[in-house]
């Protein structure tokens, strides 16, 4: 029960940018991770990230979680400051095989991503119950 | 990636491109030298661009309420303060907890052109965008030879 069972699948060298390619800088986003008794529950800070431009995928035990952020800007805008320096956002993270991958859900709602994996009814903890003799 | 139908690769070469331009912009920007730069990873992070008419701020904050911001603008610098309460699962074990928790409160210094009566702001999926006029006088004007 105690055992980490959504572990993160990459480790990257900065804590907030890993970068793929020459080209492209992924942006990590900070998740939060906790599991009760029905399974196991993430929620990412993804802003600027709507429902249709957020892609999550299983292949295997690994669980990826991309985003794209969109950003209204206006024609011939120069940056004056800027800490986010990229527009896409990913992360990994590799599951055990007790939780269901079949059944996650999903919700997202300003910026914020709730991911739901729950574990397999069997596995799930039962009370049990102490009988007064 | 690289087999896609023309719908589709109209569509996603369109995005590209706005990406790209995002990318550029702020991908390439050197390290800012203001006085009032904050340590990376400060919450919320904010990106500031401005154009001839106007000056851009936008704020990361996801899962906020916009309405427990406080904004202001007294001149040229802009602060805004809040608190970003987490709810807390108290029957679970945490593995990670990366998520900024409490309260935040950022300075930021503008151009000094702008104009601080004209400002709207508006909150979409965790951003919050704060646009600023600037004022008529600065705006690049062409002069015309007679």
């Amino acid at each position: 029960m105690s055992e980490s069972q959504l572990t993160e699948a990459r480790k990257s060298e900065s804590p907030n940018v890993q970068s793929q390619s020459d080209r492209e800088v992924f942006l990590r986003p900070p998740v939060d991770v906790y599991e009760d008794g029905t399974g196991i529950t993430l929620l990412a800070d993804l802003p600027g990230v709507s429902r249709d431009r957020l892609n999550i995928q299983v292949d295997k035990n690994t669980l990826t979680i991309e985003g794209q952020m969109v950003i209204d800007m206006p024609d011939g805008m120069e940056s004056l400051y800027a800490d986010v320096r990229g527009t896409r956002f990913q992360r990994s993270f590799s599951l055990s095989s007790e939780l269901e991958v079949d059944k996650i859900e999903a919700q997202m709602k300003d910026g914020v991503l709730t991911l739901k994996v729950p574990k397999r009814a069997e596995l799930q903890p039962r009370k049990i119950e102490i009988k007064a003799s | 990636m690289f087999f896609q139908t023309y719908l589709e690769s109209d569509l996603s070469d369109q995005f590209e491109r706005m990406r790209r331009q995002m990318d550029s912009l702020f991908g390439t920007w050197p390290s800012s030298s203001s006085i009032r730069a904050v340590a990376a990873g400060s919450y919320p992070a904010t990106n500031v661009g401005a154009s001839a008419e106007r000056v851009d701020v936008y704020i990361f904050a996801a899962g906020l309420d916009p309405q427990s911001l406080d904004i202001q603008l007294q001149q040229n610098l802009l602060t805004f303060s809040g608190k970003r309460e987490l709810q807390r699962q108290d029957n679970a074990s945490y593995y990670l907890s990366e998520r900024f928790n409490g309260e935040f409160r950022r300075v930021l210094s503008l151009p000094e052109d702008i104009d601080s009566e004209k400002v709207e702001a508006n909150y979409r999926d965790g951003i919050l965008h704060i646009i600023v006029q600037r004022r008529e006088a600065v705006k690049p004007r062409q002069i015309e030879v007679k």
